[in-house]
């Protein structure tokens, strides 16, 4: 018979065993990435239209395709996710409506990227004729958003002590006037938040731009919303499957870029969580 | 002066009226875009199911050149990573989620969350490169396989892409155990260790069951990982080693197939109802996982999502 | 009494939820320029008849009420009654002073401003007129831009007390107003009340009987939802016509 104290010491030990399992790949991926990766990135890298079938030259394209269809997402996805957010934390009742709409939510958060990717085929390339653009990649990329954006955006505006509500309609204001001067002010920051969290999930996907906006080469810059466009995650894609004798440098570096780009979000989004924590006067 | 202040009009009431309809209507949009997603996948995927006959269609065969749409090889693909990637990710993960809700010390859970932070921002590309150029030779060595393109592989990468998903959602549960039901174990001699597993895991039973199904949607939605490293052949896994050949997603065949098909054809159909597939099986997880959580009260729901 | 009421309470029942009625067949009549304080036991309804007066119960859900509370002979619940006036009308200071995160002079204008005005110097000198009756200017008039949080919590009381002063209403609520005040506090803010009702009707819910005793002009005892009996203050106090506001306000239970 273990005694209690030991079989406590032999599950701590496996616990934490466990978290650094979990962990330390994730150190490895990221350190591993920056390493191969940081050689190949230069200025011209950045800043050069790929050459040679993608095999030399920069990225580009790529790279500003993904920052459009960033912007895109966000433009999409903000008034529509805040929206939600403002309706279901502030108007909503617990009702049988109310509950569907969260149901809803949640699926739409749980549908896989690549059945986004379809749905903006069927919808908007094809459906309202959009073609594979820009607009159609960022209303599918803003709806893949949605979620996310609707549920922090909730959180922060829930985390508004009710008492400012309160005082606010007492003092004669309008539900609109106390949600405008009492609420969304001081929930600010965390939908702030969300959105950019929201918009790191967007910029990584290649599933849903797939059939809706990505250009397998495209070596000049986009024109309008109807333009394809080049964008990293796919260019990843691209050049590690479907060109041959590519350099591994090339394709680490974008590999790291992306991850840059990508995790500069989160970055952001601690920043600005942080930073307001500590101005926050309740 | 009291009756004409009280019945004067409001004083935005137009512009209040129009905000308050446009919030109103975001909020609905929720379920207006399920609709939606779901009708246009039925719109294209539809006619699959009569211009393929269903023998064909749930066969054991895939060649899209031949005429043959047999998508169980697909289904069982998919089956077999995700339930992989369970299996791996499920006991790392609410060990985890316990490690760093329950023991371990404040300075390494902050270091823990936001890594863990990371991994959730990794896009699946970056892990699906990595995978092919890194973890397959690692497979196809210590394994001593022919290729290391192989369900295992995927399932490994997939494990570690819901993880973040399991990890956060296990340890809100476990956070929302009252504090009371500890400290009533404690006062009656129980170690911390007894007290995590004979009283906290158990009152966190149903958040820890959500976390593990929303790790399960997300793994089977996964796309651009699987794709990249489970070789994808469109074969019948049931072999004992299955695990350690190539298979094909559905996902990734919708993924791979959908660029070269004609609009309108045959394969087009049918790559669009594979998708009414993965939209109906994760659809049902969800709901059932979101049914546990209005259960267990509405407060928990918000942070699922992120 | 041959003023006119203000408020006029008819048959007033009000559910919350499904549960036992919070207050029960209510009749009382409010008269302009007074002190009324309702008074009793904790859960007797108080605050919920107060919040009833300006309609701040239209916040909570699932709630019924029957009777009717008459503002200057009008129906406040009446519909296409415009609540937000109805609030401006009828002002709340809460038992806690929750000042709103922003600056002294944000929190005194916040009303006026809401309600459209955008002059300058008209929301200025309604600034220095509700901290003067509020008496709070002389402590902050130096400091207008600074967070009212940094006020103590008796200038935070006063500055809500100034705040509700600054929409310029007919009738204040005060609901508990010096539960977290030190005496001093206490003294000046029931010092101001007697000065302000000069100008406004002022419905009270004490911090004590020993409060009520001190302010009142005239007083309602509230028990379990049930109007027991009100009164002249003078006479209600000392000589109480039914057992059990003899009981309470002797100490003998509450």
């Amino acid at each position: 018979m273990i005694s209690r104290q030991t079989s406590q010491k032999i599950a701590f030990t496996l616990l934490t065993l466990a978290a650094f399992v979990v962990v330390v790949p994730i150190v490895l991926v990221v350190g591993y990435i920056v390493v191969q990766g940081a050689g190949a990135i230069s200025w011209e890298f950045l800043t050069a239209m790929p050459r040679e079938g993608m095999r030399e030259g920069g990225i580009l394209p790529a790279v500003v395709g993904t920052v459009v269809l960033t912007f895109g997402t966000a433009i999409v996805a903000m008034p529509i996710g805040i929206g939600a957010a403002i309706y279901l934390a502030e108007y909503a009742r617990d009702t049988w409506l109310t509950r569907l709409i969260r149901l809803a939510i949640i699926n739409l958060a749980g549908i896989p990227s690549v059945v986004y990717g379809l749905f903006g085929l069927g919808l908007f390339v094809l459906f309202l004729n959009f073609g594979t653009s820009i607009l159609a990649g960022s209303l599918t990329l803003g709806l893949l958003t949605l979620p996310v954006v609707i549920s922090t955006a909730e959180g922060a505006i829930l985390s508004v002590p009710q008492s400012f509500r309160v005082v606010s309609i007492s003092l004669g204001g309008t539900r609109w006037q106390t949600i405008r001067h009492q609420v969304l002010p001081h929930a600010l920051p965390g939908i702030i938040t969300g959105v950019i969290l929201g918009l790191e999930r967007a910029a990584g996907e290649t599933a849903p731009i797939l059939f809706t906006v990505a250009a397998f080469y495209l070596p000049r810059l986009p024109h309008s919303i109807l333009d394809q466009t080049m964008a990293l995650p796919y260019h990843l894609y691209v050049i590690s499957t479907q060109v041959p004798g590519m350099p591994v440098e090339v394709q680490f570096g974008t590999a790291l870029v992306l991850l840059i780009l990508v995790l500069s979000f989160n970055v952001i989004a601690t920043i600005i969580r942080s930073h307001f924590r500590r101005l926050r006067q309740w | 002066m009291t009756e004409d202040r009280r019945n004067e009009q409001q004083r935005h009431p137009w512009g209040e009226f129009f905000i308050e309809s446009a919030i109103k209507t975001c909020g609905f949009s929720a379920i207006i875009f399920v609709v939606l997603i779901f009708s246009f996948l039925f719109r294209e995927g539809a006619p699959a199911f009569w211009s393929v006959s269903p023998s064909n269609l749930f066969g054991t065969r895939w060649y899209p050149t031949f005429g043959l749409y047999g998508t169980l090889p697909l289904i069982l693909g998919s089956l077999l990573v995700t339930v992989g990637a369970v299996i791996i990710a499920l006991p790392l993960g609410v060990a985890t989620a316990i490690f760093v809700g329950e023991v371990a010390p404040h300075w390494l859970r902050e270091v823990l969350k936001p890594l863990i932070e990371v991994l959730a921002g990794i896009p699946s590309v970056v892990l699906g490169f990595l995978g092919m150029v890194a973890l397959s030779p690692l497979v196809r060595q210590y394994l001593h396989m022919p290729t290391g393109l192989t369900a295992f592989t995927g399932a490994v990468l997939l494990a570690y892409m819901s993880l973040p998903t399991i990890v956060s959602v296990a340890e809100d549960a476990i956070d929302a155990v009252p504090k009371e039901y500890r400290d009533a174990a404690y006062a009656l001699g129980a170690t911390h260790w007894q007290t995590i597993w004979r009283v906290v895991l158990p009152a966190a039973k149903s958040g820890v069951i959500v976390a593990v199904m929303l790790g399960i949607g997300r793994a089977i939605g996964e796309t651009m990982t699987v794709m990249m490293v489970t070789g994808n052949a469109a074969r019948m896994p049931l072999e004992w080693n299955a695990l350690f050949m190539p298979v094909r997603t559905m996902t990734a065949t919708i993924a791979a197939e959908m660029g070269e098909v004609a609009q309108g054809s045959t394969h087009y159909h049918v790559l669009f109802a594979v998708g009414i597939i993965l939209f109906v099986i994760t659809f049902i997880i969800n709901a059932v996982a979101s049914l546990v959580i209005i259960r267990g009260g509405p407060k928990r729901g918000g942070r699922l999502l992120g | 009494m041959t003023e006119q009421a203000k408020f006029l309470i008819e048959n007033l029942t009000f559910y919350y939820d499904s549960g036992p009625p919070a207050l029960r067949n209510i009749n009382l009549t409010i008269y302009p320029h007074e002190i009324l304080v309702i008074f009793g036991p904790a859960l007797s309804g108080k605050s919920t008849l107060l919040r009833l007066l300006n309609r701040l119960n239209d916040l909570v859900y699932d709630t019924r009420m029957e009777g009717r509370i008459l503002l200057d002979g009008e129906d406040i619940y009446a519909p296409g009654v415009n609540v937000t006036e109805l609030r401006r009308q009828v002002g709340m200071v809460f038992a806690l002073p929750i000042p709103l995160p922003t600056t002294i002079r944000g929190n005194v204008t916040y009303g006026p401003r809401l309600a459209g005005e955008r002059n300058r110097a008209r929301l200025d000198e309604l600034t220095e007129q509700s901290l003067r009756a509020a008496a709070l200017w002389d402590e902050v008039k130096d400091r207008l831009d600074e967070p009212a949080n940094a006020l103590s919590g008796g200038q935070q009381q006063r500055l809500c007390l100034a705040r509700v002063l600054a929409l310029q209403p007919e009738v204040i609520l005060l609901d508990n107003p010096t539960s977290g005040l030190d005496p001093l506090s206490t003294a000046k803010v029931e010092a101001s009340l007697q000065t302000l009702k000069r100008d406004y009707t002022i419905v009270m819910v004490p911090h004590s009987v020993q409060q009520a005793a001190r302010i009142a002009d005239r007083a309602a005892f509230l028990l379990s939802g049930e109007l027991i009996e009100h009164n002249i203050a003078a006479e209600l106090f000392t000589r109480p016509q039914d057992k059990r506001t003899e009981d309470y306000i002797t100490g003998r239970f509450g």
